[in-house]
């Protein structure tokens, strides 16, 4: 015998043995609930570290600046700004690639490096092969992931158009750089690292090649701590004007770090909001199951008072279980979750092409979950044992008496009348124990909610996807010129061979202003009733360009508060600059981005400019895409293609990457919390009922008779869940929907009738599972010792 | 000095038409030491007294004294103390903890008791030497009950209550557990209440009480008690 146990922690280790499968159940509950909240804390943060650390690392500007041509000596002026920290001058300009081994003409970008050293700001990071060569013209480096994709390595040659001219250059390096952390081509959904490309050029070289020799066209800037932006801003704006200066720029305005940023955020609410409903689920039946467990031990707890022991220290023995289970849940959960949020990381890193990772998890965030569940678990038991203790050791020690069966008020008589005693037995309990299975139900319920909202999240996606590439955005192809073209360009592109219909398309960077609200927006000319790309309203009927007013998409309008009849200033940040007051004439519905759009002629008319096109979208025939490629990859006026078949294939791929394993592990983890909640509903009716199902098996009742009364009783439960379980799904569903609303997507609150049946399917086919674990308890029941001892 | 005094002590289970009156005026003085036989028929509140008297049920109204204290004053902490220090029960229907072997449920008492016996001890006094590793389930209804009895004398306390200790046991057994009781009794002085069907037992006790429907009908002073191997039944 151990001098060390007491009888009490005996007999707390014996009845921990005992209740194991139903330790392990709520273990397994409240692992999920931890697990996913660190999973998703830590992945989020490990991202966001990484991202300050490499912006850090790489001297990622705060300030952009994009001119048509300014000389050189202007830098020296914009240093001696105040707050200005640094300063880089630099070539960018949009390049086609033309890659071997594919016909595809692919958008590039060509950045300019320093003759000498690295660049001041917007540094890069060599991955493989040696910086460029300063003697040589035709040396570039290639960014990695566009590499990877095609398979290039250094030592290979590639060529491109720049500014009308194809020419050829030696890879020498692949690099990777904080300013295309999100590659994604102007104009595409998602990055797609196959269709778009950076190329790191000389200085000299691409000066040569843009007619930009002791010029630059684009100014990068760090400013120092506590430098007032705006006022860079207005600097930059009132000096860089007479170089063709569109408006200087945050980061936050950046492309990349826009659409990272808004990634992100849209994870951070994927990483909070679903998380934490997992664990306050999770808490919630941690409570309930704990109490439950305790309840089951009242005669117990009686007879410990009756022998003197006192309530602080009833309450401390059932702690002791309670906690033996929570700490094992705790343990696991942290343990899967951080291991998972480090492979999520991992893989998002892959994703965004961050060269290293941080993995970083708050210590706070474990506490915080640690705490939770502490908590819940001790209030739980606190409840529990205090139920118990308030009763008179004499009361507390009786079985518990003999509920009042009330025939009528339970079912109406020609119902009660139809249905078997078993099934009798099986109503009766639930109308005696209501809130008990009340309990089991709302558990269910709400597993099977998470299973719904993790569905949601993807058909929401598919949705918006569906709707952009088959009712809004209906071309093969997205054409656009190095420079506005006269209109004569469309008639080129509609005379190709094999091109079915051309719509031109105008777009000008603006500044809209609406009251004091501003923002910095692209302002889209199409025709009056396009066919290809269109705006469609709320109904997916397609809308009318107006010639007199804006069109809005409706997340625009909401950002800068407009509504239909206001009055709105813009000034056009190109050329001439014009100052337009248009009036809005509608709002469109758009998922993704924000948009604004006027009738082409109105909008050329306005900027005192002919018919003059930015682009076109082309519907081709694709037997002759081939052809049709070749051809817009020799044209020089051509700087960039957009593939929309190719954008959605790669945004699906993507979509599968992240969000899909995302919703695989949230999926797992619900039909866990399923099999938890209902393996414990199962065993505690076991418990309580062992006494019954041996006395019906003594009486002559088959196993699979006794069975019945059981199983049909969480049959029944799970039935009722799944309908409250759904309803649940659609408001969790909704809030999640407007809290994952963005700037750059708005989610629009899609739920497919598969989303509910795989839910319900999950929920009922995890109820099926433990009801058969259970059912094997109820084969080895013995009858002898059910009949003797009670519990 | 006494060690229970009981006035009006009444007792009323459930409210309106279910209200049961288990006990309808009790007025009662136990002297210190002695052993008390309560006989009555089956429902005629044996029990509900005897809880009260322990401390494990609160009266409906009326006043219980312990020597000189009034335990139907004491706060569960204090009723608490009461039961660790001075009382010992055996329960009608056994109460043993399922998970834990006689041993253990007679260790469970013994932890928080002042001056025990050894569980061994008290054991092998009801005659369970042998089966101290045994789980209640392993145990016959009698085995069962006299570890209860074990449980209970173990921690020598200065009452003990016995709810038909000797219900499930054949006369031999019976008689070793009536003798162990009479032992405590003698040795330590402890006052004992007895309830039991068997008249016979009446022949041990200093007083027997002729309980009926929720009242005292007669108290009775043994002259001449026998001891427990000189009864039969
Ligand atoms: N919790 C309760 N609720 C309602 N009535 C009760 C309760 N406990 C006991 N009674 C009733 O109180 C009366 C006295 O019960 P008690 O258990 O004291 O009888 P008893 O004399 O010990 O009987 P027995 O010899 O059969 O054990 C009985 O009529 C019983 O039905
Ligand atoms: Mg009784």
């Amino acid at each position: 015998m151990s001098f060390l146990l007491t009888s009490l922690d005996r007999k707390l280790l014996r009845d921990l043995w005992r209740i194991k499968g139903q330790g392990i159940a709520i273990a397994l509950v409240i692992a999920c609930g931890i697990g996913l909240f660190i999973m998703a804390n830590g992945m989020l943060s490990s991202l966001q570290e990484t991202r300050e650390a490499y912006y850090d690392r790489y001297r990622f500007a705060d300030i952009f600046a994009p001119v048509k041509r300014a000389p050189d000596r202007v830098l020296a002026e914009i240093k001696t700004f105040p707050g200005v920290r640094a300063v880089e001058g630099r070539i960018s300009a949009g390049v086609l690639i033309d890659a071997p081994g594919t016909t595809e003409p692919i958008t590039g970008q060509a950045v300019s490096l320093p003759r000498i050293g690295r660049p001041v700001l917007n540094d890069i990071f060599l991955r493989k092969g040696r910086m460029l060569d300063p003697t040589r013209e035709d040396e570039i480096l290639l960014s990695e992931p566009f590499a990877k994709a095609h398979g290039f390595e250094p030592g290979d040659t590639i060529s491109a158009t720049m500014n009308g001219s194809k020419r050829k250059f030696e890879i020498v390096g692949l690099a990777l750089s904080p300013e295309f952390t999100y590659a994604i081509a102007p104009g595409a959904l998602v990055p797609d690292p196959f269709r778009y490309g950076i190329l790191w050029l000389g200085k000299d070289a691409l000066a040569a090649a843009f007619d930009l020799d002791g010029a630059f066209n684009e100014v990068l800037i760090s400013r120092s701590y506590n430098a007032n932006e705006s006022d860079i801003i207005a600097s930059l704006d009132r000096l860089l004007e007479r170089y063709g200066a569109t408006g200087a720029f945050l980061r936050a305005d950046q492309i990349s770090d826009k659409f990272l940023e808004s990634e992100l955020n849209q994870l951070a609410t994927m990483a909070t909001v679903l998380p934490s409903i997992f664990l306050a689920v999770s808490a919630f039946l941690l409570n309930v199951v704990v109490a439950r467990i305790v309840d089951a031990e009242r005669e117990q707890i009686g007879l410990l008072k009756a022998f003197g022991y006192s309530n602080p220290a009833i309450l401390f023995h059932y702690l002791k279980m309670v906690l033996a289970i929570t700490l094992l849940g705790i343990f696991v959960g942290s343990g899967v979750g951080m291991w998972l949020g480090r492979w999520m990381a991992l893989l998002y890193q892959e994703f965004y092409k961050f060269p290293f990772l941080i993995f970083s998890l708050g210590l706070d965030t474990l506490a915080f979950a640690f705490t939770i569940a502490v908590t819940v678990a001790v209030l739980g038991t606190l409840t529990a044992v205090r139920r118990a203790a308030v009763l008179s050791p004499a009361e507390a020690m009786r079985p518990p008496a003999p509920a009042k069966y009330r025939q009528a008020s339970v079912m109406p008589l020609w119902f009660s009348e139809r249905i078997d005693q078993p099934t009798r037995m099986i109503l009766r309990r639930i109308a005696r124990h209501p809130v008990r299975a009340l309990l089991t139900s709302v558990g269910l319920a709400f597993a099977t909610a998470i299973l719904i909202t993790a569905r949601f999240n993807w058909d929401s996606v598919l949705y918006m996807m569906d709707v952009n590439f088959n009712v809004a955005e209906r071309q093969d192809l997205t054409v656009t010129f190095v420079e506005p073209e006269s209109d004569k360009a469309i008639f080129e592109l509609r005379r190709m061979d094999g091109v079915l219909y051309v719509e031109p398309f105008r777009s000008v960077p603006v500044r809209l202003r609406n009251g004091h609200i501003e923002r910095r927006q692209s302002l889209t000319g199409l025709v009056e009733r396009p066919l290809l790309s269109r705006a469609v309203n709320a109904d997916l009927a397609s809308l009318q360009i107006p010639r007199n007013g804006l069109l809005l998409s409706k997340a625009l309008a909401d950002l800068i508060q407009a509504e239909v009849g206001d009055v709105l200033q813009v000034d056009v940040l190109e050329d001439r600059k014009p100052r337009l007051n248009l009036t809005v004439a509608g709002v469109a519905e758009t998922f993704i981005g924000t948009s604004a759009y006027l009738e082409i002629g109105a909008l050329n008319r306005s900027l005192k400019e002919g018919p003059r096109v930015s682009g076109a979208f082309l519907m081709i025939d694709p037997a002759k895409q081939d052809a049709i490629y070749e051809r817009l990859k020799d044209m020089p006026s051509v700087s960039g293609v957009g593939i929309v078949a190719a954008a959605q294939r790669s945004f699906n791929e993507t979509m599968d990457q992240g969000i899909g394993t995302f919703i695989a592990i949230i999926s797992t983890f619900a039909a866990l919390i399923a099999v938890g909640v209902v393996y414990n509903s199962a065993r505690i009716a076991l418990a309580e009922r062992s006494r019954e199902l041996a006395s019906l098996r003594v009486l002559g009742f088959t196993k699979n008779e006794a069975s019945y009364i059981l199983l049909g009783e969480i049959a029944l439960l799970t039935f009722l869940a799944l309908p409250i379980g759904c309803g649940f799904g659609y408001l969790l569903a909704w809030f999640l929907a407007a809290s994952f609303t963005t700037e750059l997507y708005q989610i629009p609150l899609v739920i497919e009738l598969a989303s509910y049946g795989y839910s319900c399917a999950v929920v009922a086919g995890a109820s099926l599972v433990s009801g058969i674990l259970v059912d094997r308890e109820i084969g080895k029941l013995d009858l002898v010792v059910a009949l003797k001892t009670r519990e | 000095m006494h060690a229970f005094k009981t006035i009006g002590l009444t007792k009323v289970y459930g409210e309106g038409e279910a209200a049961v009156h288990a006990l309808r005026g009790v007025d009662l003085e136990i002297p210190e030491g002695e052993l008390v036989v309560l006989l009555g028929a089956s429902g005629s509140g044996k029990s509900t007294l005897l809880n009260i008297l322990g401390g494990l049920d609160h009266p409906s109204d009326g006043q219980v004294f312990f020597r000189d204290q009034e335990i139907t004053t004491f706060d569960d902490k204090a009723l608490t103390a009461y039961r660790r220090d001075h009382v010992g029960f055996v329960f009608q229907l056994y109460n043993l903890m399922p998970s834990l072997t006689a041993h253990e449920n007679v260790d469970l008492v013994t932890e928080i008791s002042r001056d025990p016996m050894l569980a061994e001890e008290a054991l092998e006094m009801v005659g369970l030497g042998d089966r101290m590793d045994h789980f209640p389930a392993q145990l016959s209804g009698g085995e069962q009950q006299r570890v209860a009895i074990a449980r209970a004398i173990a921690k020598r306390p200065t009452v003990l209550f016995c709810d038909e200790p000797t219900g499930a046991l054949d006369s031999k057994t019976g008689i070793v557990v009536l003798q162990a009781l009479q032992d405590i009794n003698r040795t330590l002085n402890t006052t004992i209440i007895v309830i039991t069907h068997a008249m016979a037992t009446a022949a041990l006790a200093d007083r027997v009480i002729m309980f009926g429907d929720g009242r005292i009908k007669d108290v009775r002073l043994n002259e001449k008690k026998l001891a427990a191997d000189q009864i039969e039944w």
